[in-house]
């Protein structure tokens, strides 16, 4: 038994909360810069400027977002149903492969018909990847966390013997790809500006962004509003009343790991499809992990997921040019950042709550139910 | 201090106690006086804020206003050791055991004396001699809790609470884990308890135990405190009322059952649970239509497992189920592939099962019938027809408020299953299994669930009733079963049968001696 939380209004549960818990964490982070002997406010100045001061900036920015918000709505939709996927980071690297390999492979598609097939084997090969995992998960018992965590290892030793010994272009010293043909790769927004007359400084902002958000519609949709999602729903929130709905838990599973696994897709073909234009070694850069904190932060809805995307991508862009204007905050102070939202929004999500929700309480009389 | 009015101080007075929750008050102005030496009895509707009251007693929630004295003096409650420390023992409805570990250890648990558990040990054991002698409170000290009886476990419980110098016992609930034979033990040993002193409250909803047992009773209603009665002065339809508010009709109206053809054959049924063990074993039986057929038994014997196997949640280990005669196919024989047979199912525990709590309550309104084209043809689901229908079953079912959209934990417990009930008996099953059908549900809304119950059989329905309570059995039933053990012990109509035969039969005894 434990004492009842007062249920918080809608507001204050998607956007209060979060907000509260992301300003903790700068507040902290605003004295570990404190004691490396910088001013935080003048740390603070310097991150925001960078991250949207200009349009290069927000270029940027951008950019980390689309990642992020692939890598979050990938996460989320495992949360609907009640699983942790930790290997969303694994799924985007194998993902990579698979747009690779369309683009290695299928360079005689024509037009941009390649860069479909490219983004359509991305989300295959992630799917795939995260099968695996899923499967175990669904008829063996096998915990997702344990397998998932195990499988970014096989990802990784994967991708890494592929591309040093199989995939590497012959006489070059980089663990590399070849580069795409020009079908393959999604064009960035500079050059699609360019003809319209508007002028973008060149950044790695690209299509894929549109890709994410229609993505987070989809998952909104589906979540909410179909079928295959109210049963993802069931299984989450009570796997014995989604039995007893002849709702089969194990077939969910599957199938939200397959989903989840597409999604970390989207992050390949930002960064492989849009940016690198060849496949590279540990392009994910730990943004899979990053996905969660987003999932988190963004309450596993895609609204909050966009948002919380964008917060991050502003702390990656930010952060670098922390970085390169004071040399005593190194990019690992982004990273403490990260940790600490992490630690607010996820770990310590609750202990907000309840003050905010007396607080609430205490203002507005609401009638009992 | 305060000065008792009159000889000795009484052993609990709350004086103008209030507890709210956000905007559920739970407890308004409550004022209980328990004397001590007596059994007090406390009854109230589900959500009445009998737990609540209870809760602030022996320190899990502290009250916003009022205070707590024992035996004439004020104190403050803040954790069950405080209470513990004033001599009041809680016994809990769920009990807080461990399984593994032997009684002593149990009893021990917490009172250790020390680091080392030797010293602790030996006294404990003693004073469990002691109690044993006095009380007659007999238990083997070193067997594991886990392979005594439930009646025995409970005991165990209650020396938890005496060992450690309890002089006020509060039994949330009691007997709704019993058997009628383990209730009257327990009622014994309440009474010597009495009878050496002891100061007893009795939390329940069962007034038939109420005047057997109680000395008085304080009747709750909405978080007040509305009346206390002498019980030897009342009558249960008096306590009813003033639980209610109003009049209160105990027993349903029902014209003799005219049973038609079989829809339903069990043939040798045998169900194990998840574990392994075999929970019903060897269970045939008949249900026709325009019958309801109850399954009395002690929580625990296989009315569960029986009854999702019927459902196709749990799969048969040997034995047939026809329905209407037919075999399902073995594709057939899951949850999705039984309903659509038509068969419709109300769950034991809607909390675990028949509802998914964070869902609007026109969410859960659909579970298992989400595929239906009327929620939505094409790809989405129709929002505007799934509120619809769900804001038409709310007026039809009268439930509270009526919110389609409201999430359904925030519904009570009889709207609840109002919910359940209006998404099950709406599709018009020919079947209808219904378990525990009124349990945590108000007295208002059980009148309601039962009147409906009885409309589905006259209106030519089959309907297999699972309950641990006696008296809904009786109110209901046209054919009585038994089931003990996962075995029928036995089968009875209920003008020909009473609680005492009933009970002989849910212990296992298979038939009355000639």
């Amino acid at each position: 038994m434990s004492a009842p939380l007062k249920p918080l209004p809608a507001w204050a549960d998607v956007a209060l909360i979060p907000l509260i818990n992301v300003v903790a964490a700068f507040l902290i982070s605003g004295l570990v810069v404190t004691a490396i002997g910088e001013n935080p406010f003048e740390a603070v100045r310097i991150l925001i400027v960078g991250a949207i001061g200009d349009l290069e900036g927000v270029g940027f920015t951008l950019y980390y977002a689309t990642s992020f918000i692939f890598t979050g709505l990938a996460v989320a939709i495992c949360f609907h149903a009640g699983l942790f996927n930790i290997g969303v980071e694994g799924q985007a690297y194998v993902a990579g492969l698979g747009a690779a390999l369309a683009c290695l492979y299928l360079g005689f598609l024509p037009g941009y018909s390649l860069l479909v097939v490219a983004i359509l084997a991305a989300a295959l090969f992630g799917a795939a990847f995260a099968a695996i995992p899923g499967y175990l998960q669904a008829k063996r018992d096998s915990h997702i966390v344990i397998t998932t965590i195990m499988f970014n290892y096989i990802a990784s030793a994967l991708m890494g013997y592929l591309l040093v010994d199989v995939l590497r272009v012959r006489g070059q010293m980089n663990a590399e790809t070849a580069q795409f043909p020009p079908g393959g790769i999604a064009p960035q927004f500079h050059e699609l500006l360019a003809p319209l007359g508007v002028h973008w400084p060149v950044t790695p902002f690209n299509v894929s962004f549109l890709l994410a958000l229609a993505a987070a519609f989809g998952v909104w949709l589906l979540i909410w509003r179909t079928r295959l999602g109210y049963e993802i729903r069931t299984v989450g929130a009570n796997p014995t009343a989604a039995i007893y709905g002849g709702i089969s838990p194990a077939r969910i599973t599957i199938v939200t790991t397959l989903l989840s696994g597409a999604l970390a897709g989207g992050m390949a073909v930002n960064v492989i499809l849009g940016e690198e234009h060849r496949l590279i070694l540990e392009f994910t850069a730990g943004f899979g992990f990053v996905g969660i904190a987003v999932a988190l932060m963004g309450r596993a809805h895609p609204v909050g997921i966009v948002l919380a995307a964008i917060l991050f991508g502003m702390l990656y862009q930010g952060g670098a040019e922390l970085a390169f204007d004071k040399p005593k905050i190194s990019r690992d102070m982004i990273v403490v950042i990260q940790g600490l939202v992490v630690l607010f929004a996820g770990a310590l999500e609750h202990m907000f709550r309840r003050p905010v929700a007396t607080l609430l309480a205490r203002r507005t009389t609401s009638p009992p139910i | 201090m305060a000065t008792p009015a009159s000889g000795i101080a009484p052993a609990i007075e709350l004086i103008g106690v209030d507890k709210s929750f956000g905007p559920v008050h739970a407890n308004r102005h409550v004022n209980l006086r328990v004397e001590r030496g007596v059994i007090h009895g406390i009854v109230g509707e589900n959500g009445a804020g009998k737990s609540t009251l209870m809760s602030i007693l022996y320190g899990f929630y502290e009250a916003d206003a009022g205070e707590i004295r024992v035996n004439g003096e004020a104190v403050r409650i803040r954790s069950s050791r405080e209470a513990i420390g004033h001599g009041i023992g809680m016994v809990h409805q769920h009990f807080m055991l461990v399984p593994p570990l032997s009684v002593l250890e149990n009893v021990m648990l917490g009172a250790e004396g020390g680091p080392l558990l030797a010293a602790g040990a030996a006294a404990i054991r003693k004073k469990l001699a002691h109690l044993a002698n006095e009380y007659g409170l007999e238990v083997d000290p070193d067997a594991t809790v886990g392979d005594l009886s439930v009646g025995l476990q409970q005991r165990v419980e209650i020396l938890k609470a005496l060992v450690r110098g309890a002089e006020i016992l509060v039994l949330d609930e009691p007997t709704a884990v019993l058997t009628p034979a383990e209730a009257d033990q327990l009622f014994e040993m309440l009474r010597i308890l009495k009878s050496q002193n002891k100061t007893i409250i009795f939390i329940t909803h069962k007034l038939r135990e109420i005047i057997s047992l109680t000395d008085r009773v304080s009747v709750m209603r909405r978080g007040e405190m509305v009346a206390t009665f002498e019980t030897a002065k009342t009558s249960p339809p008096e306590l009813a009322d003033a639980m209610v508010g109003r009049k209160v009709i105990l027993k349903v109206d029902k014209s003799p059952a005219r049973p038609g053809k079989v829809v339903l054959e069990a043939r040798r049924l045998s169900v194990r649970d998840d574990r392994g063990v075999t929970r019903v074993d060897d269970v045939s039986f008949t249900l026709r239509e325009g019958e309801i057929v109850g399954v009395a038994g002690v929580a625990g014997n296989g009315q569960s497992e029986l009854l999702e196997a019927l459902a196709g949640i749990r799969p048969l280990t040997s034995g047939d189920i026809l329905i209407e005669g037919v075999a399902p196919s073995h594709a057939q024989r899951t949850p999705k592939g039984i309903r659509a047979l038509g068969v419709g199912h109300v769950p034991e525990d809607r909390h675990r099962v028949g509802l998914v709590m964070p869902f609007e309550a026109c969410e859960s309104a659909m579970l298992g019938f989400h595929d239906d084209p009327a929620y939505g043809r094409g790809l989405l689901f129709d929002r505007k027809a799934i509120v619809a229908d769900e804001a038409a079953k709310m007026e039809a079912y009268d439930i509270r408020p009526r919110a389609p959209l409201l999430k359904t934990a925030n519904f009570s417990g009889g709207n609840q299953q109002k919910i359940v009930l209006a998404r099950e008996i709406e599709r018009n099953p020919a079947i209808m299994l219904v378990g525990q059908p009124t349990r945590g549900v108000d007295i208002g809304a059980i009148e309601f669930i039962h009147k409906r119950i009885v409309a589905l059989r006259d209106a030519g329905k089959a309907v297999l009733l699972v309950s641990v309570e006696l008296d809904e059995i009786f109110a209901l039933s046209d054919r009585i079963l038994v089931l003990c053990g996962g075995r029928i012990t036995g089968e009875r109509r209920p003008e020909e049968t009473d609680a005492q035969d009933l009970g002989l039969l849910m212990a296992g005894v298979s038939e009355r001696a000639a």
